[in-house]
């Protein structure tokens, strides 16, 4: 660690919270359809969609009828994402002439970017067009991120409307987060991408011709002089920046945000950081606006600050800690080298940025990486991993952090707010039976996918174990790591593992299913069912939700319920690799 | 009389020995299934000794360990169902107490004016009974003829007899109770083994207990952890195979049930119990466990002026003698007037005479003097003597007094009327022979100490309104200084039930107490109406407590009960989540060290080895439970504070303190099974 990287790391951090407060007050207005600058723009494109697909926007929904809108939605996008997969061959701008995706593959990657996750069990400079990466893929960026900060906004109508039945319209929010939040900010930032060197074209793959031809042995003994590179082309800019900020993290290309047409510059690098956190830290400001207490926003930032802040203090003092296999080798930070494990990270991004990358994005539910997380240190690695079995609450995914973030609030209020002698109450709503219900429900189905899942696929040596690189506690972590990215809707690998498998495949899916809808399903249950209650005013005898206190007691529980959980499973991965590793042993 | 007259010692000899009992009689699955935590333990138990029977015939090694496991195991269910037992047994102790007080006693049935013997179990609503003096009450009833005095303390622990009488809010009687003087006739008004008693022995013996809405929210959570725990658990077992390091079940059972909550998940319905028992302790009956929940929530607490706040009846307080008048004189003349007036007021008048001015009531017989009363048609009273016709009376009634001999109220004695009204007092005026002496000051008097306890309330984020039939003036006056927050002045059932509305629409909880039939509607509508076992059946049916005590102020031990309540399943919850730490560095390191070495480096108390290891945390997860039975049974402890204040100190104690205690107890029991050679 050094003065530099901690530096960097402040200047990161401080950027978020400046940019915090201002994009929040933002969003609440474009929620509450307050007048903003870009509606003389906006308003009349806003009218003319609704009037097209005969939406009345001034209808209020159910809970129920918010989630059947948000389902059928889901529906529609995910099955043309599979057609134009399935036919993209006879589609138009195929440049590479590249073949129909498979079947199973394609319903991976509809699954998958349908539910934000963008895992990707392809290299997609091989397997998609142009085409397919911009309507299908690309769109669904702006889809699946809409979806999720419509959802965290309907939570917070929950608990700041009293005694309502409804939570607003989907379509209204869903179109009002495409048009006045995503779209405005990704053509700014992919035009400052494109400044920094990040190509965007329809141009057909270019061949150069290597300086230093490479002598290839293939796997029957058979050795060939490779001379070219195909270097792969395309509409990256667009696509990076939606991908980074609607914290989706489907590459555009197979090294993600390493390969250098999509992250070149270290200020690159810096700007996508920041656009993964840009929206979920407005959104905790966007709550202390909507329910009357800004201060509890703040609060709710500060927990994932703290949290945030553990990660990647863990992070980065582990990918600094020279890697004890390698002796005799100087892995001390100079001016020459970053020092520490440089395995897998990028010598433009070193240490810092690498392990800040990699907290940053699976905190949220990005999972663009800009390093192997694979090759990283047993404890760096962990982090990454316990970051998303934490529920990607820190910070969180566009609106998926927020929602999970308050299902925790929720847990937390109940179990402490007991201790001051009342009926639990969140910002005077009443936490009751069928409240915790749906939350223990939301909380129950990521140790049920993630650890059914992984326990199936390690019980199954030809199914499950024959697509593992590693074997020991390292073969362990990436089949965890895959379940964990996969239901947490992050997208990030381990690698090591080949999940382009049916199994993988198929249960994978499922994982990113279960891990989107069924977690959202009684979230918006809880939320209807809170909009409905009464608001008990505050006083001397209520539960506090404003102060350092509360942050505490919120980190703790989420370190308690969230990370115990996985304990068992972690100390047999990660935890005892790393003790094997400081005692010689390697995987 | 004390609330705390009803206190016993917490492990009394016979409860513990019925509860002991009951622990084994609870193992039935049937009873176990209402409590899913400790079912779960229930069943690991059943599958190790199934497991451990077959070991055993098998011939199999670790046959100590694993025996050692189960009995522990099955401790822990015990250790649960005991304390359930424990708090059912005082209840049942309290339940008897009071059913003493409702042995068989014969009837004297009246059927077309003939009185019939029958035993009190065969008689039915409606039928009427005569009650002579010495004789016990048959059942609940109404009196519809006579009045009586009657000794309640077999209900209310008070000795002081009490008057009931037929009409008017004193009408009620409860059986069980007995006439000591007099004879009355009562129309019973409930079967037997229907009355308001048995209902309330009912209840106190958990008979009828019936999950709360909070209990039943926990009881949601409990669930939700313990299948997160299951899971957890049942996939650790492919995992460890994967690594080779398969477990027994024996171990995978031991880390399922150290997880999962049981300390919380054991002693919960006994949590539950022993509130009840508590509120039963300071003579309050409810008819619901969750009316002592609600009691908790309470924002606002109505309470009534008179008895309440101020001692029930004004009293004298000073003399404001009319210009050139002396003082003395006008104490006298007020005294004299008072003699005969045995209201409260006139004999507080009397008593303020002599003790300011040393004046001795004199006997009114040997005077010779004539006492005029009260007449709703003159409005004042007073005294013919020795040729001095004093009157005293408001001050209208004076004043046209004073008009018909010609003389008038002098601006003075006005002036010191309304200052005393503005203050909240009531104004007495005197005059002796067609002129005015001055005016005596009658004042409400708050009781002591209800400023510190409003002060209380309001520190626990309750607003107190005092209710008053007074005018807004003197209703102010009396507000500020008693210090409650809000007041309502000439009040009406109807106001009263308008004011609980209002509340409750803005989504506060509401408490007040009341004894008249017309306070049945409010009593009714509150969230927590507490009626006074001296008041009307009507209001007894309409709250949802009883006071025995008929004591309004109890109101306030009330809601602490009821806080109590709460705060003693969060922090018990609390606790038992963050054991759970300490727990998972004891069992991990044991499961796997014996495979993967390095692992020892989680093993932070240094336990002695995997055997001892499991065992401690299985011990310290049952002995827990027996260990915080006494907090269970007595609830936390509880001193009106924020919610803010609150918070940091239980988050402290049990939130801080769950994490640590069980390091210090896993590691002490460690060494002592080691030095045991148990493990």
């Amino acid at each position: 660690m050094s003065l530099n990287g901690w530096l960097q790391i402040t200047l990161f951090i401080a950027a978020v919270l400046l940019l915090a407060k201002p994009m929040g007050i933002y969003l609440t207005r474009v929620f509450n359809r307050s007048s903003t600058f870009l509606d003389p723009i906006l308003l009349p494109c806003e009218r003319f969609l609704y009037r097209l697909t005969g939406v009345n926007p001034e209808q209020e929904m159910r809970w129920t009828e918010y989630a059947t809108a948000m389902l059928v939605f889901s529906a529609a996008t995910m099955l043309l994402t599979y057609l134009v997969e399935r036919l993209q061959h006879i589609l138009p701008l195929n440049p590479q002439h590249l073949p129909n995706v498979e079947p199973f593959l394609a319903l991976n990657t509809a699954v998958s970017f349908t539910t934000n996750t963008n895992w990707q069990s392809y290299v997609p400079e091989a397997t998609m067009s142009y085409l397919t990466q911009m309507l299908a893929l690309a769109t669904h960026n702006f889809w699946s991120a809409a979806v999720g900060m419509s959802l965290a906004i309907a939570f917070i109508r929950g608990i700041a409307r009293r005694e309502s039945k409804t939570l607003g319209n989907f379509w209204v929010d869903l179109t009002r987060g495409i048009f006045w939040v995503l779209l405005p900010i990704s053509i700014v930032f992919s035009l400052a991408l494109v400044s920094q060197g990040v190509v965007q074209n329809l141009r057909p793959y270019d061949t150069s011709k290597l300086v230093e031809p490479q002598i290839s042995i293939s796997s029957d003994g058979k050795t060939s002089t490779i001379t070219t590179q195909t270097i792969a082309q395309g509409p990256v800019a667009s696509q990076e920046a939606i991908k980074m900020l609607g914290t989706n993290g489907g590459g555009f290309f197979n090294a993600n945000s390493a390969h250098p047409f999509e992250n070149p510059t270290p200020l690159t690098n810096f700007l996508q950081m920041l656009a993964i956190f840009l929206i979920p830290a407005g959104l905790t400001v966007t709550l202390g606006q909507m329910v009357g207490s800004p201060t509890h926003g703040w609060a709710v930032l500060a927990a994932m600050v703290v949290l945030w802040f553990a990660g990647t203090f863990t992070c980065y003092w582990a990918e600094s800690q020279p890697n004890l296999m390698l002796h005799g080798v100087n892995q001390h930070v100079s001016e020459l080298q970053s020092g520490g494990n440089m395995e897998g990270k990028e010598v433009r991004f070193g240490i810092t940025n690498s392990a800040l990358f990699a907290t940053v994005t699976t905190d949220a539910s990005c999972g663009a990486v800009n390093a192997m997380h694979d090759s990283f240190m047993p404890l760096g690695g962990m982090v990454p991993m316990v970051n998303i079995l934490l529920g990607e609450i820190v910070f969180g995914g566009v609106g998926a952090g927020l929602y999970g973030m308050l299902i925790f609030v929720i847990i937390a209020v109940f179990i402490a707010g007991l201790m001051v002698g009342r009926t639990p109450e969140y910002l005077g709503k009443k936490i009751e039976a069928y409240d915790v219900q749906m939350s223990m429900l939301y909380l129950l189905i990521f140790p049920l996918i993630i650890l059914g899942f992984a326990a199936i696929s390690v019980l199954m040596p030809t199914i499950g174990l024959a697509s593992l690189a590693n074997h020991g506690p390292h073969g362990l972590s990436e089949i965890l790591y895959a379940y964990t990215s996969a239901t947490g809707n992050n997208g990030s690998a381990f690698a090591g593992l080949n999940a382009n498998t049916p199994w993988y495949n198929n249960s994978l899916s499922v994982a990113m299913f279960f891990g989107r809808f069924m977690m959202i399903i009684p979230m918006l249950g809880v939320a209807g069912n809170l909009a409905g209650k009464k608001i008990v005013p505050a006083s001397a005898g209520t539960f506090p939700v404003t102060t350092p206190l509360f942050t505490l007691l919120l980190t703790g529980v989420i370190l308690i319920v969230g990370a115990l959980t996985f304990f068992p499973a972690l100390s047999l991965g990660p935890i005892l690799e790393h003790l094997l590793l400081r005692a010689g042993h390697a995987f | 009389m004390s609330s705390h007259a009803n206190r016993r010692s917490l492990f009394d000899g016979k409860i513990v020995r019925r509860a002991f009992f009951d622990a084994f009689a609870k193992l039935s699955p049937r009873l176990m299934m209402k409590n899913p935590v400790m079912f779960v333990v229930e069943i690991g138990s059943a599958l190790t000794t199934i497991l451990l029977i077959a070991d055993f015939a098998t011939h199999k090694t670790g046959l100590r360990f694993n025996l050692q496991i189960t009995l522990w195991l099955w401790f822990t269910v015990l250790f649960a169902n005991f304390a359930e037992a424990m708090a059912e047994g005082r209840g049942k102790a309290q339940a008897d107490a009071l059913r003493q007080a409702k042995s068989e006693t014969t009837a004297y049935r009246i059927i077309k004016g003939e009185v019939h013997e029958i035993p009190s179990s065969q008689l039915r609503v409606d039928d009427v009974v005569r009650v002579t003096a010495g004789q016990m009450i048959p059942g609940d009833g109404e009196v519809i003829e006579g009045v009586a005095s009657v000794d309640e303390s077999a209900i209310t622990g008070e000795s002081a007899p009490v008057i009931r009488e037929a009409g008017g809010d004193r009408s009620a009687v409860t059986g069980g109770t007995r006439v000591l003087s007099d004879v009355i006739t009562v129309r019973i008004t409930s079967n037997p083994g229907e009355t308001f008693l048995d209902r309330m022995i009912a209840l106190v013996e958990g008979a009828e207990r019936q999950k709360t809405p909070n209990e039943i929210a926990l009881n949601i959570l409990l669930a939700g952890l313990t299948i997160i725990f299951l899971l957890a658990v049942v996939t650790l077992q492919p995992f460890a195979v994967y690594s080779g390091a398969q477990q027994t079940i024996f171990v995978l059972i031991s880390l399922l049930v150290c997880l999962i909550p049981t300390t919380i998940g054991g002693l919960l319905s006994a949590i539950g119990i022993a509130g009840m028992d508590r509120l039963v302790q300071h003579n309050v009956l409810a008819t619901s466990g969750r009316a002592v929940e609600a009691a908790g929530d309470i924002n606002t607490l109505l309470l009534d002026k008179t008895g309440t706040i101020t001692i029930g009846n004004r009293q004298a307080s000073e003399f404001v003698a009319a210009p050139g008048i002396d003082e003395r004189t006008l104490a006298d003349a007020a005294q004299l007037s008072s003699l005969s007036d045995e209201t409260p007021e006139g004999r507080s008048i009397v008593v303020l005479a002599k003790e300011k001015y040393n004046l001795r009531g004199r006997e009114l017989a040997h005077l010779n003097a004539e006492f005029v009363p009260f007449s709703a048609i003159t409005r004042m009273s007073g005294i013919e003597v020795d040729g001095r016709s004093i009157r005293k009376g408001a001050v209208d009634a004076i004043a046209s007094y004073l008009q018909q001999h010609g003389s008038g109220l002098p601006t003075e004695v006005r002036a010191s009327v309304e200052k005393i009204a503005r203050s909240g007092g009531t104004p007495l005026v005197v005059a002796e022979n067609g002129c005015a002496l001055g005016v005596i000051h009658l004042k409400d008097v708050v009781k002591g100490g209800m400023r510190e306890r409003f002060d209380q309330l309001r520190a626990m984020g309750i607003r107190t309104v005092m209710i008053t039939g007074d005018n807004p003036l003197t209703a102010a006056a009396i507000a500020r200084e008693a210090g409650v927050d809000d007041f309502l002045a000439e009040a009406k059932p109807k106001d009263k039930m308008d004011l609980i509305k209002r509340e409750q629409a803005d989504g506060k909880l509401v408490a007040m107490t009341g004894d008249g039939t017309n306070d049945a509607p409010a009593l009714a509508q509150a969230d927590v109406g507490v009626a006074m076992n001296s008041g009307t059946q009507a209001a007894k049916e309409a709250g949802n407590m009883v006071d025995l005590d008929s004591n309004p102020t109890k109101l306030i031990e009330v809601v602490a009960i009821g806080k109590q309540l709460l705060m003693t399943r969060g922090a018990l919850t609390t606790f038992s989540i963050a054991n759970d730490v300490a727990k998972y560095f004891a069992i991990i390191p044991a499961m796997f060290a014996g495979v993967f070495p390095v692992l020892n480096a989680l093993n932070v108390m240094h336990l002695h080895n995997a055997e001892s290891a499991v065992l401690s945390a299985v011990i310290f997860n049952a002995l827990i439970i027996v260990g915080l039975i006494p907090l269970a049974l007595r609830g936390v402890s509880y001193r009106p504070m924020s919610a803010a204040a609150l918070l940091r100190r239980n988050l402290l104690v049990y939130g801080l303190g769950g994490i640590i205690v069980p390091f210090i107890g896993i590691k002490a029991i460690d060494m002592a099974i080691t030095a045991l050679h148990l493990a």
